[in-house]
């Protein structure tokens, strides 16, 4: 009976999914907001505690890592742990290191000489324009090819999608990287490479048009490496939900109003489908910031993950600290957007 | 889901991954009541986990005996004689790296490094995540809510970020890449085995144990922990193929022991030593494809023994 009444309501939301409801309760959806805003918060300053506890508690004195090497009296040991606040109580100090990070100050860097949030606001929009080509690029053809391979599973194109994806998962980022650079940058015996080996730009192509020609050719190959690698997992995420609902009455229902197979899928399972994947994708954007430090790596793309890379050979922990942090929140920020997008999605949990 | 994310990459394998091998049939007789002979009979029939489970005995076979025919003066670069990056010939199969090391031998070497961190980091994840998991599951409360957060916190962080600031923080070094594999990937075991748990725990032997005066460590112990094994053992054979991916990225980042040999490192050494750029393709391609066969010996295997123990992933199929 539930049964019955769970395909009723599934195809009452379809029919009116693209319909405009303005009969939404907004007081409803604030509450909503309100509810996941305060979790991000308390997500966020949960990684806080644990950026304060790995960076500033464990290593043993910073102070002597600043100095390794340079002859310091006693003196002056004690005047830069005065001048890092390290002569404090630990709560004290993570006071100060809360206000400081939300107001922006995350400290200096070791290496550079430079505000942590300063590098990093360099930075940011190189990877910003990488991890969004890139992204964009394969939700479209995940999605595409996902939903092909589900509706036939079996078929030729869903055993190669299905097992290149399953190949494409087992191999590291930064080694797909690797093979793209040498096959088309550096080129394999007779054929010569023809993409740029690495950085954002040439410096010697300066104004407008040449320039943006020029950073395209070099995005290429790290937005191709990056495309290959998290397309693979929304083709599975697509597939199998596309699967999941092939055996729904509403689709059989469709059917029977003698719909083609094609709208069938488009009008009726695609919709449905969409949701998980939806959210995954969501989810996993900040993650695939996190993927963007291999890939930045070997190509010497200038952007936040090849300055965790650089952070992380000297190892300068103000600096890492630095990118830990807006590693985190973007995350944060990012499964928050899933939620409230989700929820104009799904009319479902609207409903609740 | 029972697979938990490698540092580079957020969902489980695609699940496709069981799905060439036709899944048992209907009428195959159920693993678990033929107990463990049934079990490998239906194993033998999916070909895609034999082909699994075969290249990892190759492997493990290779990395165990590589110390059989491999010495030191074929890995120690003061001692090696080989010319410099020479391509593939009779005397070198697979080419020689930057010191004249033979890449046949440090890609067998390599095997040694990758599944002992592999299995290291997956017996500490597993050990850690089923702890977690059970006492959340058991204690519910206020205890098991706030170790459920946790979980539920840790699995969203991104996951390389946070394992490069902890083993850059520990230091280099074998342990500390095991343990930043470890305290990242955790948390999807604590997730699977508290649902499990609160799975067994609904049962009415459970009830009955209580009755007899069992208490919460007994009852965790004695009767929830052998009824969440299989599934924490299915859910350990993915782990150990997300583990090598991040032991193969953090070495690569150059975050392991500095003069071990191991495929990440190996990478790394070509990027940075120029063979990228020379051009030597005979250096980049074994141990990558090393990487991608026991990831995907791993993932195969697992997929497998999943299909056989899980009644629903053969029912939905």
């Amino acid at each position: 009976m539930s049964d019955i009444i769970d395909v009723a309501s599934t195809a009452a939301t379809k029919s009116t999914a693209g319909a405009p409801t303005g009969r939404r309760p907004r007081s409803g959806f604030a509450r909503y907001l309100a509810t996941k805003l305060v979790a991000a918060a308390v997500s966020f300053l949960a990684t806080l505690v644990i950026g304060f506890v790995l960076f500033s508690l464990m290593p043993a004195d910073p102070v002597q890592s600043i100095t390794r090497g340079r002859p310091t009296s006693d003196a002056q040991m004690a005047q830069l742990r005065r001048q890092l606040g390290l002569d404090q109580s630990v709560p004290e100090r993570f006071l100060h290191f809360v206000t400081d990070t939300l107001s922006g100050h995350l400290g200096t860097s070791w290496e550079f000489q430079q505000p942590v949030s300063s590098l990093i606001g360099d930075r940011l929009w190189p990877t910003l324009l990488l991890m969004g080509t890139a992204t964009v690029i394969s939700v479209a053809l995940g999605l595409w090819l996902g939903v092909r391979s589900g509706w036939r599973h079996g078929s030729w194109l869903d055993r190669i999608a299905t097992g290149a994806s399953l190949t494409l998962w087992s191999v590291p980022t930064f080694w797909l990287g690797m093979i793209l650079l040498i096959t088309f940058s550096v080129g394999i015996g007779p054929i010569p490479g023809f993409l740029p080996a690495g950085g954002m730009s040439d410096p010697a192509i300066t104004g407008g048009p040449d320039h943006v020609l020029d950073v395209a050719k070099h995005l290429v190959l790290p937005c191709l490496t990056m495309v290959l690698v998290i397309f693979a997992q929304y083709v599975a995420v697509m597939r199998s939900s596309i699967i999941d609902e092939l055996g729904s009455p509403y689709l059989l229902t469709a059917r029977a109003k003698g719909l083609r197979d094609d709208d069938v899928r488009r009008r009726h399972a695609v919709p449905n489908a969409l949701l998980p994947s939806v959210t995954m994708i969501f989810m996993h954007l900040g993650t695939v910031l996190g993927g963007a430090i291999t890939v930045e790596t070997v190509y010497s793309w200038p952007g936040l993950g090849q300055l965790s890379y650089q952070a992380l050979k000297v190892p300068d922990l103000p600096l890492l600290q630095g990118t830990f942090i807006v590693f985190s929140a973007s995350v944060i920020l990012m499964n928050l957007l899933a939620d409230v997008i989700y929820r104009f999605l799904d009319p479902r949990v609207r409903a609740q | 889901m029972t697979h938990h994310e490698p540092l580079t990459k957020a969902v489980s394998p695609p699940k496709a991954g069981a799905d060439p091998a036709p899944p048992v049939a209907p009428a195959a007789p159920g693993p678990r009541r033929n107990g463990f002979a049934g079990f490998v009979r239906s194993f033998v029939r999916i070909r895609s986990g034999v082909a699994g489970l075969g290249i990892l005995v190759v492997f493990g076979l290779l990395a165990v005996c590589a110390p059989l025919f491999i010495s030191d003066n074929d890995l120690d670069v003061i001692k090696v004689d080989g010319p410099s990056l020479l391509a593939p010939t009779g005397g070198y199969p697979l080419g020689t790296d930057q010191e004249g090391r033979s890449i046949l031998l440090l890609v067998i070497w390599g095997a040694r490094s990758s599944l002992s961190i592999g299995l290291m980091a997956t017996v500490l994840t597993v050990v850690l995540g089923s702890a977690v998991g059970l006492v959340a599951g058991h204690y519910g409360g206020w205890t098991g809510k706030a170790l459920m957060h946790l979980t539920d916190w840790f699995i969203a962080l991104p996951s390389l970020p946070l394992a490069i600031s902890l083993s850059a923080v520990i230091g280099q070094g074998t342990a500390s890449i095991t343990i930043a594999i470890a305290v990242t990937s955790w948390s999807s075991t604590a997730r699977l085995v508290r649902a499990q748990t609160l799975a067994v725990e609904a049962k009415p032997f459970i009830e009955r144990a209580r009755a007899l005066g069992a208490g919460g460590p007994q009852v965790m112990l004695r009767h929830v922990l052998p009824n969440v094994t299989p599934l924490i053992l299915v859910s350990s054979t993915l782990t150990v193929a997300s583990a090598i991916l991040s032991e193969a990225t953090l070495t690569f980042l150059g975050l392991g022991d500095p003069t071990g040999i191991s495929w990440g490192a190996m990478l790394n050494s070509a990027l940075s030593g120029g063979a990228v750029t020379s051009g030597a393709w005979w250096y980049l391609y074994p141990p990558g494809i090393a990487i991608l066969i026991v990831v995907l010996g791993f993932t195969l295997t697992g997929r497998a023994v999943e299909t056989l123990l899980n009644p629903r992933s053969v029912k939905t199929r």
